[in-house]
């Protein structure tokens, strides 16, 4: 059968082949899609994919030092690690200083020694600044200007930075640092911190997570249960301070929730507290965990009453009529069908909780700070590549959950609305 | 978020561009609006060259991010004397012709009338301002804080502190508070020992430490009773109690002092009305109006010559600024070359210090 078919193959009315003309008309369709599309995908990869890619790029490339310091960067192409710096290298070195101090290049190349050795920035630049002065012998002359040209760390630390391409930044964001003779080792357990807040982050994502999930699965039930009427004037309720200003939102908490703040007011004067016993509610990481939930409350309830709404109550009262419990009917029945909600709003209530910014910055005082301050705060001191390099690292942070979630409970089991 | 944020300011800055000839970017609030009364407007006034003010929080991250991505839409910036020097040997700023600077009201050449280091490569001085602490003298009463140990204090003067999130000042301040004297401060401070002597002393108060990190907060959170007392720009405290009547009281043992310089980025749009605003800014007469509006001290010798006035025609200037010599008993000038250095280094510690303990 099969073969008397390749043996006459079906034609369209036209004698066309049916296989090639079908394959025509399909590629047809396709081009008409992708021309459809083709303005969102544009728009997608110049202001998504490729910022993206850009700061991927940023947090292993920093050219400060080799593109200021050529003469240099050829004499660690030339001798291997572990070579002890000669009349060369310095004289390479003292090269490169005077037309640093030319171009007027030292501080950027400064800024990035001293991303990998502190204390090297004012090194390079008051070397630079003598730089007319060097002359032959090299080494005598460098060393006069400062003993530390002699140190085997500021050479790593040269060598190390000599190259555009680094997985320093990556070094720093783990906690890690390289030692003088060009090992990775931890830094001191005074300056770890990045780890740290990372750790916590995710913690605090997944707690805020959490109790947005209790606190609206009831509102969600509520709200998919409740005649039209009552059942609107609610969902507006959940809507409004969904569409006000994340900034008025924030600062309204801070005028609840500060030590003058209203609640302690009224705790005092309602003789629950005392005046000494005003309630720390803001400024610490209880204030990031209040307002956090409150604002990410509604990408919980949302999800959660859109699949809620669908579930026919029909399923409930069966269960019940066949003698299960009340207990045993919302564990067997109610919940496992609301598990694509619960699986939406927390993957987005989270997602979101792990990047946020605005609300720690401004409720979080000193122990509610997240990593994302921390991006922040690199960005402020113009630091761009280690903060691409953690964002780097929250990006795989999240994606690694997103694999996760995928593996364990399956992304087409998942409805946003 | 941030980048949206430089963004989106950028794109705000090309509209002010759009119809001003000369933009100048300074820190806001009380500070910011000195400066627009005493250079900004006289300036457009008097070269009827159109000139506006934009704010900042600190103009050094917005100039870096500016000229960076080649869209430089400022053309002077009011920053931290060691953000001058920095950025100054960074390239990303013009460098100042400083013979092009006007002489003093009486004819001493600027180079000799402006004080030591009030002019570099890239800068000129715009005032000299202080961190000093304050505290609302409604609420501490009795004993009143006069040291800096007071500050640290928190048996004699229990209640909430004010203090700026940041490594720069902060550090130096809690040596200070420790008994170190104002002359030994950096060289404590560049040891493994003395910086942790500083951290300890930090630790000493931590518990009971409201950050604060826009120059405007202090006042506020003076005035909202968050805090009972705080370190603050002395300007902003001054301008708080004698220009709206606050009862606020400066502590001027232990103040950190420093230059703020007017600088040009590198690519302004105008750069030569830029150099020409600076020129007339940073002359006798404009260094005398901005202290004027605010308490902070020329950095000219002719300028401190006379007796300036603040606005509401009666208060006098003299005492209120940080260069007065009673204030100068016990202070110390931010060391540029230390904060140059460390900045990152020190700031690291910092916020480990602040986000772990």
């Amino acid at each position: 059968m099969s073969e008397a078919m390749t043996a006459v193959p079906l034609t369209t009315s036209d004698g066309r082949p049916l296989k090639s003309a079908l394959a025509s008309a399909q590629l047809r369709a396709k081009r008409r899609a992708f021309f459809l599309v083709a303005p969102l995908l544009l728009f997608i990869i110049v202001t998504f994919i490729l910022p993206i890619g850009q700061m991927l790029h940023r947090s292993v490339y920093h050219d400060g030092l080799s593109a200021n310091a050529p003469s240099l960067k050829a004499w660690f192409a030339a001798n291997p690690e572990g070579t002890v710096p000669d009349e060369a290298a310095y004289a390479a070195l003292a090269a490169d200083f005077k037309t640093m101090k030319v171009d007027k290049t030292a501080g950027i190349a400064g800024t990035r020694v001293n991303y990998t050795l502190p204390e090297t920035r004012s090194l390079i630049t008051a070397t630079a600044r003598n730089a007319d002065d060097l002359a032959p012998p090299y080494k005598v002359a460098l060393l006069a200007v400062d003993p530390k040209w002699g140190d085997p760390a500021v050479w790593q630390a040269l060598r190390s930075a000599s190259s555009a391409y680094t997985m320093d930044f990556y070094l720093i964001s783990t906690d890690y640092e390289r030692s003088p003779d060009g090992t990775i080792q931890r830094v001191p357990e005074n300056t770890r911190i990045y780890v740290y807040l990372f750790v916590k982050t995710f913690i605090l994502s997944a707690l805020i997570t959490v109790i947005c999930l209790f606190i609206a699965f009831p509102v969600a039930h509520l709200l998919a249960t409740l005649p039209m009427a009552k059942a609107n004037l609610l969902m507006i309720l959940v809507l409004l301070p969904f569409w006000t200003s994340l900034l008025v939102r924030t600062t309204s908490w801070i005028v609840l929730l500060q030590g003058q703040g209203v609640v302690n007011e009224a705790l005092i004067a309602l003789g629950m507290i005392g005046e000494d016993g005003r309630l720390k509610m803001m400024y610490n990481q209880a204030g990031t965990i209040i307002v956090m939930t409150h604002v990410l409350l509604p990408f919980m309830i949302l999800p959660l009453y859109s699949v809620m709404k669908t579930i026919p109550p029909s399923y409930a009262r069966a269960a019940r009529s066949l003698g299960a419990t009340s207990w045993t009917t919302f564990r067997r029945i109610y919940l496992p069908q609301t598990l694509p909600g619960i699986g939406a709003g927390a993957l987005l209530v989270f997602i979101l909780a792990v990047g946020y910014y605005i609300t720690p910055a401004l409720v979080g005082g000193a122990d509610g700070q997240l990593i994302s301050n921390f991006i922040d705060f690199h960005m402020d001191k113009s630091n761009w590549s280690l903060a691409a390099a953690l964002s780097a690292m929250l990006l795989a942070g999240v994606l690694v959950l997103y694999w996760l979630y995928d593996r364990l409970v399956g992304i087409d089991n998942l409805k946003l609305g | 978020m941030k980048k949206l944020l430089i963004l989106s300011t950028a794109l705000t800055l090309v509209g002010f561009s759009a119809r001003a000839e000369l933009t100048v970017m300074s820190w806001g609030g009380a500070y910011g609006e000195a400066q627009t009364e005493a250079h900004v407007k006289p300036f457009a006034a008097k070269s009827g060259i159109a000139t506006v003010m934009v704010d900042s929080d600190n103009p050094a991250t917005p100039i870096k991010a500016m000229v960076e991505a080649g869209n430089v839409t400022i053309d002077v910036a009011s920053v931290e004397y060691a953000d001058a020097i920095r950025l100054c040997d960074e390239g990303v700023l013009e460098a100042i012709d400083a013979s092009t600077l006007p002489a003093g009201a009486d004819g001493v050449p600027a180079t000799e009338d402006f004080l030591p280091g009030a002019i570099t490569e890239c800068g000129v001085s715009t005032d000299i301002w202080a961190n000093i602490y304050a505290y609302d003298t409604t609420k501490i009463t009795g004993t009143v804080p006069t040291v800096v140990a007071d500050f640290f204090d928190l048996e004699k003067f229990p209640g909430k502190r004010g203090l700026r999130k940041g490594a720069k000042a902060v550090l130096e301040f809690a040596l200070m508070g420790d008994g170190v004297a104002p002359a030994d401060v950096y060289a404590t401070l560049g040891t493994p020992e003395g910086l942790d002597r500083a951290f300890a002393k930090l630790d000493s108060i931590k518990s009971e430490v409201v950050w604060w990190e826009a120059g405007a907060q202090p006042p506020q959170l003076l005035a909202d009773g968050e805090v009972v007392m705080t370190t603050a720009y002395n300007g902003r405290i001054f301008n708080a109690a004698v220009g709206e009547g606050k009862p606020f009281t400066i502590v001027w043992d232990g103040q950190i002092y420093e230059n703020e310089m007017y600088v040009v980025p590198k690519g302004a749009p105008n750069k030569d009305a830029a150099m020409e605003f600076i020129a007339f800014a940073t002359s006798t007469e404009g260094l005398q109006a901005q202290a004027q509006q605010i308490s902070y001290g020329p950095a000219r010798k002719s300028a401190n010559a006379t007796e300036i006035l603040y606005k509401d025609g009666k208060t006098v200037m003299g005492p209120n600024l940080p260069t007065a010599p009673e204030n100068l008993a016990n202070a110390l000038e931010t060391s540029s070359t230390f904060w140059v250095d460390k900045d990152a280094e020190l700031n690291e510690r910092f916020n480990a210090w602040l986000a772990t303990n």
